[in-house]
């Protein structure tokens, strides 16, 4: 179970040192090798390698279940409503059980289901299994996890999709786990082969490379889907579809429990996700004052909220719930006005779907002009107090 | 009280930067670090270890040279280290990694709490946390902001993307956390010299009792069938490099009003 590089094959060209992510290929007297301590076997290198010299001895697998069908999203409620990330995952898992000949299914747990189950099918479930009781009310992983297990030992589904939030990605690995079945996390384009066989593609290395990895012999192919990729349906009012409302067999009490909950609401209470246009700002905005500022240019627009790169947040600038990249929020405004952000991958793979971009920032080689549409190179702090002035005066005139 | 923290070495992907022409990675000068979340789980550990009192044990898996990684915590203030290494361990994905750092804390005997960093910045997955809690079974509580122990209760504050929760658990529980309460410490020159003299254990699968077809690539239910490097779109871009910041944002102004994003 290890990578090999052939070296009478090898031609010398250092292409796959390039691409490998743990730096375990080295160049030994014009042919590539392997150290196979740090080699994490990702298999990077095969595919780049011209000459078809590096491969991966195969590994004879235990099949353990392979049996399942239809495509599950799980729901996610906030407020008592599913969250946008739902929506787009019906979406998704309706196009690949289309592909799949298979269902479109909605797993809702919930303290109250109410209406909720007619706006899934409406949104594109073709079937919602309904797990609703007091207990349910709020996220629990214990409740959570023990039902959806319980709903998946019974019903069998080929695929599960969970939204990659945060509670999402709290769910998805116990579940993974206890069903013993492999899983991705924050994918980004998912297909289905001619087999039933989810492809998950998903951003690693902090968004450097794109991997896409395959469950084949396990069941459920469970994912967590990154909010904002995908667009949910327009809600079909004339759609139908069935609802299966189950008991839990094997009731548990709960070790974790809720001692405090209050509401995160960011400056205005227009949440960053779903704000139509953002005003960020990062360590280039230099103290919280100048910071303050940016409200000032959100304010003169309809819909719009301040973020912050994860540097604003670890100044205490803002509150991680209005931080954009990797380690906080993606976000797919129209317009994103981002000042003081040199563009960090992490950040850029946060914000790179918003429909227009506009940088300011001190250097003119900062990776975040290279997704601007538009943008200055000049002193954040500078600018954008003579940018507000200038809006306010064309908007005035 | 016994805490262990799970922590894990990477190379340090926020230096990674994209050669723009080649579309591939530069890793000339990229340093293998310890991951920052999991800093912040030890930086967890050793606040409830200056409260109460509490034994704190570093585990990591991973190559010989993860060993700098278990020293740098020994240095700020770990009490125990061991380190996980075995050819069978490579290749592993999330639950193959969690089956091998589960057994590994099982055999490293009684504790109250496990500490491990929300995520690694090398595969963002958040997964193993949650996976070693399922495989032992321990319930757990995730991205926590702060850990303290009170009444015999850990109690977790922590945020999903709409509410600030406040969670009560008693142990044994698995953590992760997202931040700690305070910056995490540097290391004293006492602690550098502890971390010089000690000795990392390093355990074998055999060790630990793991059943080698659970672990490394023969364990791992997830298969990489391809990496690629995204593809990056070019787009229009105008951006204006002019000294005197009256004009620029008067011309910014102008292509802004022109595109319609700002109107009347």
């Amino acid at each position: 179970m290890a990578i090999n590089v052939d070296k009478d094959k090898c031609i010398g060209c250092e292409s796959c040192i390039a691409v490998c992510p743990t730096g375990a290929l080295t160049m030994d007297a014009g042919k590539a090798i392997i150290n196979q301590d740090s080699c994490v076997v990702c298999g990077a290198c095969i595919s780049e390698c011209p000459v078809e010299a590096i491969s991966k001895k195969e590994v004879t697998r235990e099949v353990s279940n392979n049996e399942g069908s239809d495509i599950w999203v799980m729901v996610e409620l906030e407020e008592g409503k599913p969250m946008g990330v739902s929506f787009e995952l019906l979406s998704v898992a309706q196009e690949l059980s289309k592909k799949a000949n298979e269902k479109c299914c909605a797993v809702l747990i919930a303290g109250d289901a109410g209406s909720i189950p007619q706006e899934l099918i409406a949104a594109g479930a073709d079937k919602v299994y309904v797990v609703s009781g007091a207990e349910y009310a709020d996220y629990n992983n214990e409740l959570y996890t023990n039902a959806f297990c319980e709903l998946a030992n019974e019903y069998k589904p080929n695929a599960v999709l969970f939204g990659a939030t945060v509670d999402g990605r709290d769910l998805a690995p116990r579940v993974a786990a206890r069903l013993h079945t492999g899983l991705c996390a924050d994918c980004t384009a998912l297909d289905i082969t001619d087999s039933k066989i989810v492809e998950w593609t998903r951003p690693a290395l902090g968004g450097n490379i794109l991997a896409t990895i395959i469950c084949d012999e396990h069941r459920p192919q469970m994912g967590s889907v990154r909010p904002k990729v995908f667009k949910g349906l327009e809600p079909d009012a004339s759609r139908t579809g069935e609802v299966v409302n189950y008991q839990v067999k094997n009731a548990i009490t709960p070790k974790v429990t809720i001692v405090k909950k209050e509401n995160l609401t960011s400056g205005n209470g227009i949440k960053i996700e779903d704000a139509e246009v953002i005003c960020c700002g990062g360590r280039g905005m230099g103290d919280l004052d100048k910071f303050k500022v940016l409200e000032e240019l959100a304010a003169l627009f309809e819909n719009s909220a301040v973020a912050g790169s994860r540097a604003a947040v670890d100044e205490s600038w803002i509150s991680h719930v209005s931080q954009v990249g990797q380690s906080g929020k993606t976000v797919a405004p129209k317009v994103y006005f981002v000042l003081g952000v040199s563009g960090a991958i992490q950040h850029l793979a946060g914000m790179k779907d918003a429909d227009v971009v506009i940088a300011i920032n001190k250097d003119a080689n900062a990776p975040i002009f290279s997704v601007a549409q538009y943008g200055i190179v000049g002193d954040a702090n500078v600018i954008l107090p003579k940018l507000i002035a200038k809006i306010k005066a064309y908007k005035e005139a | 009280m016994n805490i262990i923290v799970c922590v894990k070495q990477v190379p340090d992907t926020e230096k990674v930067k994209l050669n723009p022409e080649t579309n591939t990675l530069i890793r000339d000068g990229v340093e293998n670090i310890m991951n920052p979340y999991d800093a912040q789980a030890l930086e967890t550990a050793l606040i409830l270890k200056d409260a109460t009192g509490a034994n704190v044990k570093v585990v990591s898996m991973g190559p010989e040279q993860a060993k700098d990684v278990l020293k740098d915590a020994i240095a700020l203030g770990a009490d125990e280290a061991v380190l996980l290494s075995d050819r069978v361990f490579a290749g592993s994905d999330t639950l193959a990694t969690s089956i091998a750092l589960a057994n590994a804390i099982k055999a490293a005997g009684e504790y109250d709490l496990i500490l491990c960093g929300k995520q690694a910045i090398d595969g963002d997955t958040a997964q193993v946390g949650p996976e070693i809690a399922e495989l032992l079974g321990i319930p757990q509580v995730t991205c926590a902001m702060k850990v303290a122990f009170e009444d015999g209760k850990f109690l977790v504050e922590r945020e999903n993307e709409s509410t600030a929760q406040t969670l009560a658990v008693a142990g044994p529980v698995l953590v992760t956390v997202t931040r700690a309460e305070k910056e995490p410490r540097f290391a004293s020159i006492k602690g550098k010299m502890k971390a010089r003299k000690t000795e990392i254990p390093v355990l074998t699968g055999a060790d630990v009792a793991v059943d080698e077809k659970t672990v490394g690539l023969a364990g791992s239910p997830t298969k990489v069938v391809k990496v690629f490097t995204p593809q990056v779109a070019k787009i229009e871009s105008e951006i204006i490099n002019e000294e005197d910041a009256d004009k620029a944002v008067d011309m910014l102004v102008e292509k802004l009003v022109g595109a319609q994003i700002i109107t009347r």
